[in-house]
């Protein structure tokens, strides 16, 4: 379970409402395929994986960043169940796609860097603080169904 | 993940870039790394941790002086780092896994001042270079 302070809610549900949700995701996934491009194995059927450009303007990418963003955003809705919500998700992780959770904290690290370019000053050290207690609270919350 | 010569020239234009403010993005990190992963605190129990700090302050500007010479060292890591891994592993005793927190928060930072610069590759570069810099820290553990 994640514990964030009401003043930590209210920080990360203020900058969330400002979000570009299908952006952020594309952007977020895109530089996760980039950054850690063995993460590139769970996404073979994404076509053109060449090079930086290929990836960023890739339109599986950024469909699927969409996608997972969107789940995100779920999550934050519901930081007091973070397992119940994600447990399906969690089950498909593990059982179909066979993604090792140590991506899930790459991915919740690459979204914070990815904030931290959008919002600039606005991304204090508390606001990352924050966001970094639901990136983490995230991970746990996918990685928990694996056995 | 070997450093290309296209990581170590994009690591190079940003820390000109950077100029004489390395001091206050490295303390900018420190303060971050206090607060997003706040077991980093318990090394620094004998500071004032307070925004502002001078002692946090002049932390930072050592830290920015090892990743300044890192910068300048790029083909030896180990060899320029070799002093500071000894102090960290042998007296300061730190947990590596701090290193890594830090390395975050500093990627973080450059970020949120550089969003134009802060491109994917240049990201990737910027991640890489700070893997070598923790690999070189954390070679005399052990």
């Amino acid at each position: 379970m994640v514990h964030l302070t009401a003043e930590e809610k209210s920080l990360v549900s203020g900058l969330w409402g400002k979000v570009k949700v299908d952006e952020v995701g594309g952007e977020a996934l895109g530089r996760l395929l980039v950054v850690y491009p063995w993460t590139q194995r769970f996404f073979d059927s994404f076509g053109d994986l060449s090079s930086p450009n290929a990836i960023m303007s890739n339109p599986k990418v950024k469909a699927h960043g969409k996608k997972v963003l969107n789940s995100f955003s779920d999550g934050l809705k519901n930081l007091d169940n973070l397992k119940g919500t994600f447990a399906k998700l969690s089950e498909l992780h593990c059982d179909q796609l066979h993604v090792d959770p140590e991506n899930f904290k790459l991915l919740g690290n690459v979204l914070v860097c990815v904030l931290a370019r959008h919002f600039g000053k606005e991304f204090t050290p508390q606001v990352q603080g924050a966001f970094q207690k639901v990136v983490t609270g995230v991970a746990n919350a996918l990685a928990h169904k694996y056995h | 993940m070997v450093l290309s010569a296209a990581d170590r020239a994009a690591v190079r234009a940003l820390w000109r870039k950077l100029g004489s403010n390395v001091g206050i993005y490295a303390t900018e990190a420190l303060e971050r790394t206090f607060t997003a992963f706040p077991t980093t605190k318990t090394y620094f129990a004998h500071f004032d941790l307070s925004p502002g700090s001078a002692q946090v302050k002049a932390h930072g500007n050592k830290v920015a002086d090892a990743l300044t010479t890192a910068v300048a060292h790029m083909d030896d890591l180990p060899g320029a780092l070799s002093a500071l891994s000894d102090l960290h592993a042998h007296q300061l005793r730190v947990d590596p896994i701090n290193f890594k927190f830090l390395g975050h928060c500093l990627l973080v930072t450059l970020a949120r001042h550089y969003p134009g610069d802060f491109g994917p590759a240049m990201h990737a570069s910027l991640d890489k270079f700070l893997s070598h810099v923790i690999s070189a820290l954390a070679s005399s553990y052990g």
